[in-house]
């Protein structure tokens, strides 16, 4: 691989307390590549993808930052107004449950289009053709603009909020278990369409999963956590087929038979 | 010596004792230094309900003196129960001239509309503010709002005209309309119609806007922009009658629609009382009065 990598995060520590959420995280994560972390409930797993993504302030460590706009940021650094600016134009999140992630209380083609109007697109029709165009690519019906997600599917939500994520063309998504709760079928094409737009996008992308299905079908690139410590990483293949730790041996073999 | 007790002995001129007023003065500084901003201060209880104008009483009492002249204004008219109450109480406590002429007033509270005769410089017009939070109904909580402010991160208000023109093919909103003041603070205009938004735009008059349940003043300084949002393609507009007022024959007015008997028979009347009279008045030929000074 040449160039430097997108992210770069070194010796991240958050504590809650006493208690240590994540310990000396530290990881490059590079153009295009889809990083996974793993770990039962409790691992730090999500502590750490908050802190990744300025949700959170880490006790320790840094996470710095190639952006497209104004070079290598350290992303705790920036100026509250820097960090929320670049968070809704180069990055995306995608949380577990779609109803966090989106407004529930205006229209699908609103959702789409907000961060549009964020940085100061005006013209109407111009953002409803943006959101009908992105409302296509995610594989929901296109009379179905004016709707509310509050009369969406479980698997449309999801979806409409990926949509509304990827309108600013990030560079760099988070995603917190975005297929959990819902039901495999639907997971299934989820992850299809999620494969389908990270690789032609040429998104890069930390995904935090407990199911290991998913993260053989979407990550290059393995982090598995245990009790805030990452204890083993490794192409995804190499980790799942031939696991080293003890930790993840187990969760390898905890998978039920298909 | 200062300004103690008029007729009443036992109040303070204008009601509100001189630290209040102090108090709420530099917060008016500073909300006339930063236009569009909320200044919280702290508001007293006054001898009328919140929702009734406690926060632009406020306001005037902060601002009057005895060589002002009050007029008071309830959706327009100078003679409704509101309007005539205040205008009694400034009159009583702070032994202030009152009138109910546009022109000849030096301050001008105002429930809902603004004045259609154009405001001059030197007169300041108080609006009465229920909520001064225009982001209120987009954004609960008052912490995440001030952030959006601090940062001008109004993409959400834009949000909330896309969705009224998805839903209703233009942007359904008729009073309260957001405004950009001066190209940096959204600010709600109080439920004044959409109709007399052009009329804050770098207008000569001072405005200052005093909501008393939430404690916040803001302002708008004269010949400050003020902009209605709107998109490219869906510009902002103001209302238009195909009728006209059926007393003064005003077409250019914000005009109320009345039924006036039982068979669903309508009229349509100015809402400013003031505008109309005047023009009835030069309608019959009748010299306009010369103004009291």
């Amino acid at each position: 691989m040449t160039g430097r990598p997108l992210l770069s995060v070194r010796e991240l520590t958050k504590r809650f307390g006493n208690r240590v959420a994540c310990c000396d995280v530290g990881f490059d994560l590079w153009p295009g590549e889809v990083l996974g972390i793993v770990g039962e409930s409790g691992s730090g797993k999500t502590t750490l993808l908050n802190c990744l993504a300025g949700r959170m302030t880490p006790d320790a460590g840094s996470v710095i930052y190639d952006s497209n706009a104004s070079g290598l940021v350290d992303v705790h650094r920036l100026s509250e107004a820097r960090r929320r600016l670049l968070t809704r134009t180069e990055w995306g999140f995608v949380n577990q449950d779609a109803r966090e992630g989106l407004r529930m209380g205006v229209s699908a083609g609103a959702n789409i289009g907000e961060r549009l109007m964020a940085i100061g697109e005006r013209h109407y029709g111009e953002i409803r053709q943006t959101a009908t165009d992105w409302l296509g690519r995610v594989e929901i019906e296109l009379d179905r603009l004016d709707d509310r997600p509050t009369d969406f599917s479980g698997g449309m939500r999801q979806r409409l909020q990926i949509a509304r994520n990827l309108v600013s063309n990030p560079w760099l998504v988070f995603m917190d278990e975005p297929t959990g709760g819902l039901d495999v079928s639907v997971q299934a094409r989820i992850l299809d369409l999620l494969r389908g737009l990270v690789e032609n996008l040429h998104l890069s992308a930390v995904l935090v999963t407990h199911d290991l299905g998913v993260a053989r079908l979407l990550t290059h690139r393995l982090m598995v956590m245990q009790g805030g410590r990452v204890v083993e990483d490794g192409l995804t293949d190499q980790v799942l087929d031939d696991p080293q730790h003890a930790y993840t041996q187990m969760l390898v073999a905890s998978i039920l038979p298909a | 010596m200062p300004d103690t007790a008029i007729q009443d002995g036992a109040y303070n001129y204008a009601y509100l004792d001189e630290q209040t007023k102090r108090m709420i003065r530099r917060a008016i500084l500073k909300a006339v230094a930063v236009p569009g901003y909320q200044v919280p201060f702290g508001g007293r209880e006054m001898p009328l309900p919140y929702g009734w104008g406690t926060g632009g009483i406020q306001v005037t009492a902060a601002i009057i003196g005895r060589d002002d002249t009050l007029k008071v204004i309830d959706q327009g008219a100078d003679d409704t129960t509101n309007a005539v109450s205040i205008r009694r109480f400034f009159a009583r406590v702070a032994d202030v001239a009152t009138t109910t002429r546009t022109g000849d007033a030096t301050v001008i509270q105002t429930r809902h509309r603004v004045p259609e005769t154009p405001l001059k410089e030197g007169q300041i017009l108080v609006f009465q503010v229920p909520i001064p939070e225009p982001l209120r109904m987009l954004e609960p909580r008052e912490t995440e709002t001030r952030t959006l402010h601090a940062l001008s991160e109004y993409g959400v208000m834009q949000v909330s005209l896309y969705e009224s023109i998805a839903r209703h093919g233009r942007i359904a909103k008729t009073y309260n309309y957001p405004v950009l003041v001066n190209g940096r603070y959204i600010m709600s205009p109080s439920p004044i119609p959409k109709f007399d938004n052009p009329k804050l735009d770098r207008s000569p008059a001072l405005q200052l806007y005093g909501a008393g349940r939430e404690k916040r003043i803001y302002a708008v300084p004269p010949y400050t922009p003020v902009k209605s949002l709107d998109f490219d393609d869906h510009p902002f507009e103001i209302e238009t009658w195909s009728e006209s007022c059926a007393l003064c024959g005003s077409k250019e007015s914000f005009l109320d629609e009345m039924i006036v008997d039982d068979t669903g028979k309508r009229l349509f009347l100015c809402s400013d009382t003031d505008w109309c009279q005047e023009r009835q008045g030069e309608r019959e030929g009748a010299p306009p009065e010369v103004p009291a000074k």
